[in-house]
């Protein structure tokens, strides 16, 4: 609950901040001069950093998590997405996991139904999870790479009025709010939810519900925004002379997201492709695995068993190497 | 101190899932008798050269830590976060989706929310932040950290040692997150300020010292398995080979302590002494490399290798082809998935091929030890045993989820 309060405290302070700056000259360009730069080079540079720094950490073992047949004699049947064991198998594995959500549509969930345990099918997580993420990289793709043809034009196809309600906005909408719901309203998930993982969800709600402000009912920011990104783009940021209110929201929330992204969980984005537990192949009785830092240990040798008991093997009538 | 009673069946299944109220970080632990194991002993410990051997309890109020407990684990930390990338990117990654919160049977089956994988993650995860993270350091509770206080000391102690490290959380998880790789490095800095349990670190004692877990002596192994013998005999009125030792056999048969020493496993071992007689497999056992399970693995990868160090030291010993293994869950977890990266390569072995069939084991090619199911299951398939599967076709049977050869071998 508190975490609740206090990120919800958070995103209202930063608005406050935001609108804040709306007002002074001075902070506007900040805002649209320097932060942009400063907060993707954070961003990239961020990214970079923590990605290498895993890619580069040692995988000591080869500890693929299976769940399904691994390759066995060949007329047992095996389950190469489940149990890779080799490199096309591994890349289908990784492929699901991570278009298409795979373990989390294994998901189940567990009642005490009359005393006994019932697991039941949970598909929801899994749905909007897909829903939300997909939705966001269109959404993403649609600002940052406009020139993708067809990508409007087949997302847009909902022609609600002018401009064109984008189907991605609602799905967008639709599965940040599963996503936060079920953090405020499941108990177990409350209980397990920072201040963090609310504060993430907040932002990116921020930025899309202030982008469809500025789209649907403030044609004024929206040929500000056009114009500041033909700036930033060709390295010749504008000055406004005023900032739209909701744009200000609108970028602070954005460049705070994009600053905050590699230090915080949102980075799943890259990690996900690392995971020692999904992105290496069940061939481990095939080829062996080396360990970089495979330390020597004291091992208790068999010259010092049959040292200890040798009389003992002798008179059990077992075969010793020392007489 | 308090014993448990043992609970009914309705008290145990009387089981609420709602959290309470009270945030985790401020929720004490308590001790509940009935759900912890007593420490490992100051003997046991010795004997491994494990640090903090002494004489305590978990429920003793004074753990009697050594003085820089927490430099150690901070320190113990750091190293493993070097040395593991699953580690460091399991502490980096977790979304706290709740996927793996109800798959796991601690949590299932006590409702304690701590033992949601995520949160028991979170157990250690709060205190990385705290001390490796700039985020944790500088806003602490806000940023999800804590600090390290011999209170967390005792929580880890307690529910890391409520995880059988089965890895069923790790199949839901969108990142493949595995509790089980979380609880061993728990496990492997709760180790280096000597709080163990003594289920763990006495069986692991015996086994470095006499060769297997229950610390049966060279002639009680043999004892047992003569003892068997004469069971079959009197039953079947067929005396089986029991190959101990024996230098030159083409096999190395290795299985858990347990199947010479209990019922059931003696059934199961008796089912393997027959089986090798009715097909004449040239065969031993071995009083050394006597226990194919591994206590090590939930002590730390370190006790892991000197423990299963014994089977290719024996194997070479003996001059025997290849290995064969009994059944055991953890075991084949070790054997699959460490014993060739730790202790191999396995190069004085032979590809392993089956003396009966002919069939050659390309999936053990490396490692060269194959699972008794695979060699039965080939055996069968080339029709070298008599079966009538009439004598159990009255039994409704059911694949009983069986974690480390599921999830960290893939044999189903
Ligand atoms: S399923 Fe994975 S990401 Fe989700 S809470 Fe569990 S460990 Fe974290
Ligand atoms: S590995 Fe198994 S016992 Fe441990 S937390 Fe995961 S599900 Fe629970």
């Amino acid at each position: 609950m508190m975490n609740l309060i206090a990120s919800l405290i958070t995103v209202l302070i930063m608005i406050l901040l935001a609108l804040g700056i709306a007002f002074s000259a001075t902070l506007s360009s900040l805002l649209t001069v320097v932060i942009p730069y400063a907060a993707l080079a954070v961003f990239l540079a961020g990214f970079l950093y923590r990605v290498l720094l895993w890619a580069k950490s040692p995988v000591p073992f080869r500890i693929t998590t299976t769940c399904g047949q691994q390759t066995s004699l060949p007329w047992i049947r095996s389950n190469p997405l489940d149990s890779p064991s080799n490199v096309w198998g591994v890349i289908g594995r990784m492929a699901l996991e991570i278009l298409l959500f795979r373990s989390l549509f294994r998901n189940t969930d567990v009642a005490i139904v009359g005393q006994r345990p019932v697991y039941g099918s949970a598909k929801w997580l899994w749905f909007f999870g897909l829903l939300f993420h997909w939705s966001l990289l269109i959404v993403v793709l649609r600002q940052i790479a406009p020139w993708i043809n067809g990508l409007s034009a087949a997302d847009g196809f909902f022609e609600i009025g002018i401009p064109t309600f984008y189907l991605s906005d609602a799905a967008l909408l639709t599965g940040l709010s599963f996503l936060f719901l079920r953090r405020v309203v499941v108990p177990q998930l409350k209980y397990i939810s920072l201040f963090a993982d609310y504060v993430a969800l907040l932002l990116i709600l921020g930025i899309v519900s202030t982008g469809l402000l500025m789209r649907h009912f403030s044609p004024a920011d929206l040929l500000q925004v056009k114009n500041l990104a033909l700036g930033w783009a060709t390295f010749s940021p504008v000055v406004p002379a005023r900032i739209g209110l909701v744009l200000s929201v609108h970028l602070c929330f954005v460049f705070t997201l994009l600053a905050w992204f590699p230090f915080s969980k949102l980075m799943h984005m890259g990690g996900v492709f690392l995971s020692p537990t999904r992105n290496l192949a069940n061939d481990n009785r095939m080829k062996r695995h080396l360990n970089p830092w495979n330390a020597p240990v004291k091992v208790h040798t068999y010259e010092e068993y049959e040292d200890e008991f040798r009389d003992k093997m002798k008179l059990a009538g077992l075969p010793v190497e020392k007489e | 101190m308090s014993s448990a009673k043992t609970p009914k069946p309705d008290e145990l299944i009387a089981i609420r899932y709602e959290p309470p109220e009270m945030p985790w970080m401020d929720t004490p632990t308590v001790f509940r008798p009935g759900t912890w194991s007593y420490s490992g002993t100051a003997k046991s410990l010795t004997a491994l050269n494990l640090p903090n051997p002494r004489a305590w309890q978990p429920s003793d109020a004074d753990w009697k830590l050594p003085e820089n407990w927490k430099e150690i684990i901070l320190d113990g930390m750091r190293e493993r976060l070097e040395k593991y990338r699953s580690f460091k990117l399991f502490m980096d990654i977790c979304v706290r989706c709740g996927a793996c919160a109800d798959k796991c049977h601690f949590y299932i089956g006590s409702g304690d929310p701590k033992n949601m994988p995520v949160l028991r993650a979170e157990l250690l995860r709060s205190v990385y932040r705290r001390y490796f993270t700039e985020a944790g350091k500088r806003f602490g509770r806000l940023a999800g950290a804590r600090e390290l206080t011999v209170d967390v000391l005792k929580e880890w102690f307690y529910y890391f040692y409520q995880c059988t490290e089965c890895r069923r959380c790790s199949a839901f998880c969108p990142f493949g997150i595995d509790q089980a790789e979380i609880t061993m490095m728990g496990r492997e800095l709760l180790n280096l300020v000597g709080c163990n349990i003594n289920w763990v670190t006495e069986p692991a004692a015996n086994c470095f010292r006499t060769g297997n877990h229950l610390g049966i002596q060279p002639g009680g192994i043999k004892d047992m398995l003569d003892f068997m013998a004469d069971d079959i005999a009197d039953r079947t009125g067929v005396r089986v080979d029991v190959p101990i030792n024996k230098k030159g056999a083409e096999i190395l048969f290795v299985t858990p302590s347990g199947d010479y020493f209990a019922d059931p496993g003696t059934y199961t071992c008796m089912g393997y002494l027959m089986l090798f007689h009715e097909i004449g497999l040239n065969y031993t056992f071995s009083t050394y490399a006597s226990e194919g399970g591994n206590f090590g693995l939930f002590t730390s990868s370190e006790m892991v290798k000197r423990l299963n160090a014994k089977i290719y030291a024996e194997a070479k010993r003996l001059g025997v082809k290849w290995i064969l293994g009994g059944e055991c869950g953890h075991m084949w977890r070790v054997i699959h998935q460490y014993m060739d990266t730790m202790n191999g390569p396995a190069d004085f072995l032979e590809e392993p091929v089956s003396p009966i069939t002919g069939t050659r084991f390309e999936n053990a090619r490396s490692t060269k030890m194959v699972h008794i199911a695979e060699f039965t299951a080939d055996l069968i398939r080339n029709g070298k045993l008599k079966l009538d599967p009439s004598r159990n076709d009255a039994y409704r049977v059911t694949f009983h989820d069986s974690c480390n050869p599921a999830r960290a071998m893939g044999l189903f």
